[in-house]
């Protein structure tokens, strides 16, 4: 037998040639690991959870049981516990690093609120649970109305939709309501060419008609034309301030005077209310409903794609005619009016959006957030989203096309395009290129007004470190898509996975798992 | 103040790159009369975390927790077990703090859990495909009409009187709006379920029946012969399901024939909270799928040939359709959607099974045990974890008693049907595997004495 001599390396053999990584045999790459679907490691016999026996009883299912197989696979805790924390791994988040999505508002998610919303007494409470027994939840909701109101200078907010677009549809219903109401039958509603696309989609859903209204050079509603085509057979001007240009829309108050003197509403999409809380009040502005992404300004967590919450400040107009249910203070006890009592306390209401009353879950996250703020703190996340997004604006705009950049500052976004870009270069090569630089690409291709547009969106709660580094990052991909560096359309490499084929996918749909298609794949 | 960041220096700094004296040049497109120049007036300063906790703790306190109580609710969300290993995994930042995968490269995590779940609702409700989630059952019910109107052109839905009254009224509202005609009535404190009056109600005008299953009052009937009415007649059937749970014991809708089946996921995975935020379900037929609302994940391959999953179908959507979309959905109920698929996975066939029969054996054993009570009747042949009593005297009043002994006893049709005075005294009583024996016991004797 011989003895290792030298016993084991300390220090790692220096790389004398570049050379590709091997291929591994599981496909995994050291921490970056594969993992397959549950269908394909579970087994439908397998449980992760114990219960007690269940009592000998007499079934009372009728002829209904279940018999044939679900196909439901089930993983020990451990293999559940791995699994997800695999999946998550594959994920880029804000927990991770700066993540730039403009109009989506991706701050710091603090985790007392995480806490609080677990508390037994908030998340532990049924719905339809006696009213002496959920006080303490509906102080929750009267105290987080009491700042929506007072922070937006508003009348009142509905406090029950789901997210923002559904904020949207609770305020076009109001503002139909509205109109019905005195006897006022309108039929267009009118988007700026640069709105989200669910502000479309909800005046369509309405029942109205939805047109264009142009935006000017600098990136702002067209005063002009929307006055041009105001008239009788407007029912509301949906506006988005700040807009998605990340501009604020100088003429708001100018708009909003125009528009009621036509006997219309003014909807404001108050997606980007983060770069104005503390600083300006819509109610100021002459906005009749605007809704409040909880999710954005107030930092609820994205979640991967919801749940959001949306609730909607509503002007003295379009008050009586807001969505069941509310919390009323009466003495010192809170009271929710439903279907039973409403007709003595709120008889214009257009009805019921939801089930319950709304996302409670999300309300106590954002009424922490906002006590943890407080007035003085909320103005200051107004500013440092502003300053934030203004020196990403002018750190890049001598290396990126910045359409408005010469109209003053932006406020808490900055737009960029793809102009002076190499040839075959596009917005999408730099996002990627992003991913590779460990940062999430910023929103690209919207708004729709600007070409190849991205639109940055840094928020308050990123250090002055963590933007120079971004900064670094962006600068050096739009000088090698300006120089056209053909790597750069390879882009992600460094991903776990490259780009994917969208095409194929919206072709061949595959939904869901079947057996078949793994069968077919191994042909 | 510990969430920003930026230092004076910092700020100072980054001012002097943007060429700016002060913050307040930043905001000069703020007309003046709008400006705010101080922080607003009658709201207090930033706090401590401990101070913020120390506040809603004192609120939550105010609250009695359905852990804290015998607890007997249900009629749309249901109190259930969720491991502990649920709630730690979706509090992982990766998931927690990510946004809609719009960036499929780096969220093949959140679509991979997409594409999961969409199969498990799928196989679940007895469907072909599911979408990635809505808000919750009683939006998901409504899109399912619209989507019906959609795929029959005709506006006139069906609801079933066993249909959750609070999905009716967001029906309701949102039919005011788009002009669909909708037929309901309150239900009666029958054993049967209305199916041979909706069969009855069928006409070629009908664009879909909605019918809830097992229903308001716990009944559970076969939908197959109302399928079949539905389809002779050209209109879908849109099944709604509350409990998801029940479907570990009884058949899926979608094996009877329904073409939509939409549902509330809350019971999997998701607390009470209150009402929200909750999991819309919504699965079809294969052949409606361009018609879905909502956002859906397929499979694909990347450059390099490998599996993975991107948002797909997307030009039924919004940001693409704009006014034409199906919806105007935007975000979803994603992380709601994480925790089904993860509690799910815990259970997998086998557990969901033994959840389901243990569930409806308690629910056997406390509907017979107050059954017994005097005044105290039991409406249902059949039903699964949840059944109504018709009690000597308004519900109302009894579960506002039970409440004030510390007992959440179940939930009124007062309450749920204000107009229908004749259903007054019903009390619907929901019982899953937190219900113990003696919780049972306490429930019969505290309404033993309520209507003695």
């Amino acid at each position: 037998m011989t003895m290792l001599k030298e016993g084991r390396p300390t220090a790692p053999v220096p790389v004398k040639e570049a050379h590709m990584a091997p291929q591994t045999a599981t496909g995994n790459r050291a921490l970056m690991l594969e993992e397959a679907l549950i269908f394909e490691i579970g087994s439908t016999a397998t449980t992760g959870v114990d219960f007690a026996p269940a009592p000998q009883v007499a079934s009372r299912l009728g002829t209904l049981a279940r018999t044939d197989s679900i196909g439901l696979p089930g993983l020990s805790e451990q293999e559940t516990v791995r699994h997800y924390t695999r999946l998550s791994r594959q994920n880029y988040a804000i927990d991770l690093g700066l993540f730039p999505l403009g109009s989506c508002t991706m701050k710091h998610n603090p985790r007392l609120n995480e806490k609080v919303a677990r508390m037994p007494g908030f998340g532990d409470i049924h719905p339809l649970q006696p009213q002496s027994t959920v006080q303490g939840a509906l102080a929750v909701i009267d105290e987080l109305a009491h700042w929506l109101i007072t922070l937006t200078g508003m009348h009142a907010v509905a406090m029950s939709p789901k997210a923002g677009a559904h904020g949207e549809l609770c305020g076009l219903l109001a503002i139909r309501s509205a109109l019905e109401a005195r006897g006022d039958a309108r039929s267009v509603v009118l988007v700026p060419e640069s709105a989200h696309g669910t502000n479309p989609a909800t005046a369509a859903f309405c029942g109205y008609k939805v047109e264009d209204i142009p935006a000017t050079p600098e990136g702002r509603v067209d005063l002009a034309a929307l006055k041009a085509r105001l008239g009788p057979d407007v029912a509301a001007v949906m506006i988005t301030n700040p807009n998605t240009c990340g501009l604020f829309e100088r003429e708001m108050k100018t708009i909003s005077d125009a528009v009621h003197a036509a006997g219309a509403f003014v909807y404001c999409d108050g997606a980007n209310f983060n770069a104005i809380v503390g600083r300006v009040r819509p109610g100021d502005l002459g906005v009749d409903a605007m809704h409040i992404n909880l999710h954005k300004t107030f930092s609820t967590p994205h979640g991967g794609g919801g749940p959001g919450s949306g609730p909607v400040v509503l002007s003295q107009a379009l008050a009586p005619f807001a969505p069941l249910p509310f919390v009323e203070k009466q003495g010192d006890q809170f009271v929710l009016i439903e279907e039973e009592t409403a007709g003595d306390h709120h008889a214009g209401t257009f009805g019921r959006m939801v089930a319950f009353h709304g996302q409670m879950g999300m309300f106590t996250r954002a009424l922490t957030y906002i006590l943890s703020h407080g007035a003085d703190g909320l103005r200051q996340v107004a500013e440092d989203a502003v300053l934030n997004a203004n020196y990403i604006l002018r750190s890049l705009d001598d290396v990126l096309d910045a359409p408005f950049g010469f109209s003053g500052p932006c406020m808490h976004e900055a737009l960029f395009s793809d102009k002076g870009l190499a040839e075959g270069f596009t917005t999408l090569d730099i996002a990627k290129g992003l991913i590779d630089e460990g940062f999430h690409p910023m929103t690209m291709y919207f708004p729709l007004v600007v070409h190849g547009a991205m639109l940055v969106e840094p928020t308050e709660t990123e250090s002055k470190a963590a933007l120079d580094q971004f900064i670094m990052a962006l600068r050096s991909l739009a000088q090698r898509a300006k120089a056209g560096d053909e790597a750069l359309k390879g882009a992600p490499y460094h991903a776990p996975r490259r780009r994917l084929d969208e095409t194929l996918a919206a072709r061949k749909p595959v939904l869901t798992w079947s057996e078949l298609d793994l069968a077919q794949a191994a042909e | 103040m510990r969430y920003l960041p930026l230092t004076a220096t910092d700020r100072q700094d980054m001012l002097s790159v943007i060429g700016a004296t002060s913050i307040d040049d930043l905001f000069i497109d703020v007309p003046a009369e709008a400006r705010l120049a101080e922080k607003i007036a009658g709201l207090p300063d930033h706090a401590s975390e401990l101070a913020v906790e120390r506040h809603m703790g004192r609120l939550a306190a105010k609250n009695l927790s359905a852990g804290a109580a015998p607890f007997f609710l249900g009629a749309g969300a249901y109190k259930h077990h969720v491991p502990a290993s649920v709630d730690h995994l979706i509090q992982r930042g990766e998931f927690l703090t990510a946004y809609t995968p719009y960036q499929p490269e780096i969220a093949q995590g959140t679509l991979q859990v997409l594409f999961e779940f969409q199969t498990q609702v799928a196989r679940l409700l007895g469907c072909d495909v599911a979408n990635a989630s809505m808000y919750d059952g009683s939006t998901a019910c409504w899109e399912a009409i619209g989507m019906a109107r959609r795929i029959t052109k005709r506006g006139k839905a069906l609801l079933s009187s066993g249909l959750h009254p609070h999905y009716v009224s967001v029906a309701n509202t949102m039919a005011k709006f788009t002009g669909d005609a909708l037929v309901h009535e309150a239900p009666t404190l029958d054993a049967a379920t209305d199916i041979d009056a909706l069969i009855g109600a069928i006409d070629k005008d009908t664009s879909c029946v909605v019918v809830q299953y097992p229903d308001i009052l716990g009944r559970i009937a076969d939908l197959t012969p109302l399928a079949d009415a539905a389809h002779a007649a050209g209109a879908l059937l849109v099944a709604v399901v509350t409990e998801p749970v029940a479907l570990g014991a009884i058949k899926a809708p979608g094996a009877m024939g329904a073409d939509i089946v939409v549902g509330e996921g809350q019971s999997i995975g998701v607390g009470l909270q209150f009402g929200g935020p909750y999991l819309g379900l919504f699965a079809c037929k294969q052949k409606y799928v361009r018609q879905m609302p909502g956002r859906l994940c397929g499979e694909t391959l990347d450059a390099a040939g490998k599996r993975g999953f991107v948002l797909t179908l997307s030009t039924r959507e919004q940001h693409i359709r704009r006014e034409k979309a199906t919806s105007n959905i935007c975000t979803n109920s994603g992380l709601c959607a994480l925790a089904f698929s993860i509690h799910m996975t815990l259970l997998g066939e086998a557990g969901l099974r033994e959840l389901a029969m243990l569930n409806h054996g308690l629910a056997v054993q406390a509907a017979d045990r107050l059954a017994q009570v005097p005044g105290v009747k039991l409406v249902n042949d059949s039903f699964f974890n949840e059944f109504t009593l018709v009690l000597a005297k308004d519900a109302r009043d009894v579960v506002r008693n039970l409440a004030d002994k510390g007992i959440l006893g179940g939930v009124s049709l007062g309450r749920l049907f204000p107009d229908a005075t004749a259903i007054g005294n019903g009390l619907v009583v929901a019982v899953t595997e937190t219900v113990t024996a003696e919780d049972i016991e306490i429930l019969a004797k505290a309404l033993e004495e309520e209507l003695a």
